[in-house]
């Protein structure tokens, strides 16, 4: 029953919601949500490039995305112009100026829908070795730096003074969203990126304890909504970038009901209510 | 040595933080910064730390010092998930009886496995001050350890700290604005206010005619004012008089120094004689 060609979409999907759920964490936790839209929306500068010098369109966004992270840094040191105002400058200026660099490219035919709103059902074995080769390295340097990624995020000053050094985990940080961006290009697109990062990461936080729960949640939630998307584009013959999105967004709204609270409420993770949680818990039965 | 100021100033927006400051902590020793509000403490420690770089005069820190920090300020985001056992190995990896240990010595044990959002004012420091102490780290530098703390757990909290540099012989760093607790534990008492205005071990302070003064200054209704004896005069912004001299440290002779509210200091003889034999009953 299921194409060859849909085997591959699920299987790359699923590459993507690994790496996009404990990343997306951290752009929770760093509040770097606009951070990951301006990545992202650059990423179509990324491809115009890639087709101007005929080179690797996953390596072109990659390239451009760190250095719009750099450029990002160095402005934020030199401008008086605060965070969310750049942010909103370069991400729409390397949107425009990607639109205008393809538009002048007349000899160059691109499906730009497929740029903007993902493309997850062509994905060919070699887009597949990108996602999962780029993926799996994102995620081996992500367990590495982990501890102290989280303590820089925690509180950059007293990583700072206990020798965590922030500075470099931020640099690899950045590097690390460029890579997941450019990966997850083909899949959902420059316009929902983010939302593949975010909204899983977001549904994990109100059954999480620990950082380390919240991404294994996050990663979760990611891979049922990649499912669930791909299978509901398939019978409804709905777009599969934006049904990935809307599946998430469906079970992040299924999160927010009200639930049992022995479901989530670990061991003494809030002792003083427990009175108070039992008599929730019998009301909810 | 663990770590040194020498001659150490920061300027930022047109201004002197500090400048000036010269000191150094040493192995098993405590050392206490005292000063108003806004007047370079935890510029001082960022300094001495390396968290924040000198403009002018050098830090030193011993090669590969373990440090632990407790900032004054630690906002922990909502968003994050985060369980008291979980922070406590934010920058160093302990085993259960590590975390264990460090627990029972802030008699926190109880609340291991709460989340950091939902700890109160109080149960919050003795957590940070569980943390810092858990890495057995041979600098510990205190921010302002006992905000937010009721006064018998302040209490409680400079015992423990006295406690952990006797077992870990650790040096301390310690902020303070609360004055005559800290007084009784302290190896060295180090008075900033933009620059070091005064420094000596408490026994040579505690015969001066300035920390006498010092100790007045809490007046009986609470009020809690600097006031002792320099050679120099401060501006409302903590920069000094026309007539000052930045140099003289250790010198002490007659000007006031008005802070915050600027009211004039009412300590009577009586009043010192009272707070000083207060803190040496603590």
């Amino acid at each position: 029953m299921l194409d060859d060609f849909f085997v591959r979409a699920v299987i790359g999907g699923i590459g993507v919601a690994l790496v996009a759920g404990p990343l997306g964490c951290f752009i929770i936790w760093r509040k770097l949500a606009y951070f990951g839209d301006t990545l992202s929306h650059s990423a179509l500068l990324g491809v115009a490039l890639a087709l101007l010098f005929e080179v690797n369109i996953t390596l072109a966004v990659f390239m451009v995305s760190v250095a719009v992270s750099l450029m990002l840094v160095f402005l934020q040191r030199r401008a008086s112009l605060s965070s969310d105002a750049l942010l909103g400058l370069l991400a729409h200026s390397a949107l425009a100026i990607g639109l205008v660099a393809l538009a002048f490219m007349t000899w160059v035919r691109v499906d730009l829908m497929g740029f903007l709103f993902g493309d997850i059902l062509s994905i060919t074995t070699f887009d597949l070795a990108i996602i999962w080769g780029g993926g799996l390295s994102v995620l081996i340097v992500l367990v590495l730096i982990w501890r102290a990624l989280f303590a820089a995020t925690v509180s950059y000053e007293l990583a700072l003074a206990e020798g965590a050094k922030p500075d470099h985990v931020n640099i690899i940080f950045m590097i690390l969203m460029a890579a997941v961006i450019a990966v997850s290009l083909k899949i959902v697109g420059v316009l929902l990126i983010t939302a593949l990062l975010i909204i899983p990461a977001a549904t994990a936080r109100r059954f999480s304890s620990s950082p380390e729960q919240m991404a294994f949640f996050a990663i979760l939630i990611g891979v049922i909504s990649v499912w669930f998307g791909l299978f509901g584009s398939l019978e409804l013959d709905t777009p599969a970038g934006p049904s990935i999105v809307v599946a998430a967004l469906i079970c992040f709204i299924l999160s927010l009901l009200p639930m049992p609270s022995s479901l989530f409420r670990h061991d003494g993770q809030n002792k003083r209510g427990a009175g108070n949680n039992t008599g929730v818990t019998t009301d909810d039965r | 040595m663990l770590i040194s100021l020498e001659n150490a100033g920061i300027y930022r927006s047109k201004k002197w933080l500090v400048r000036g400051v010269s000191m150094r902590v040493e192995p098993g020793e405590i050392v206490t910064l005292i000063g108003p509000n806004g007047s370079g403490k935890s510029t001082t420690a960022k300094l001495a730390l390396g968290v924040l770089a000198t403009d002018e005069g050098t830090a030193y820190r011993k090669p590969k010092l373990r440090v632990s920090y407790v900032p004054q300020k630690l906002e922990l985001s909502w968003t994050l998930p985060l369980t008291v056992s979980r922070f406590l190995r934010l920058t160093f990896k302990a085993n259960k009886t590590q975390i264990d240990d460090a627990l029972a010595a802030t008699e926190t044990t109880y609340l291991a496995h709460m989340q950091m959002s939902n700890l109160s004012g109080g149960e919050f420091q003795r957590v940070l001050l569980a943390r810092a102490i858990m890495s057995s780290p041979e600098l510990l530098v205190l921010d302002e350890p006992v905000q937010g703390v009721d006064f018998n757990g302040e209490m409680a909290l400079y015992k423990l700290i006295e406690k952990i540099r006797n077992e870990l012989k650790c040096g301390i760093l310690l902020i303070s604005h609360d004055l005559h607790v800290v007084m009784s534990t302290t190896d060295r008492v180090i008075c900033l206010n933009g620059h070091v205005c005064c420094s000596g071990t408490p026994a040579s302070v505690t015969s001066s005619h300035e920390f006498k003064t010092l100790f007045g200054e809490r007046t009986a209704s609470g009020l809690a004012l600097y006031q002792h004896q320099h050679d120099h005069e401060h501006l409302p912004d903590g920069s000094i008089g026309p007539d000052g001299n930045i140099e003289g440290k250790e010198a002490a002779l007659a000007h006031n120094h008005l802070t915050d509210n600027g009211l004039l200091p009412t300590s009577s003889t009586t009043t010192v004689n009272a707070k000083r034999s207060n803190a040496d009953v603590r």
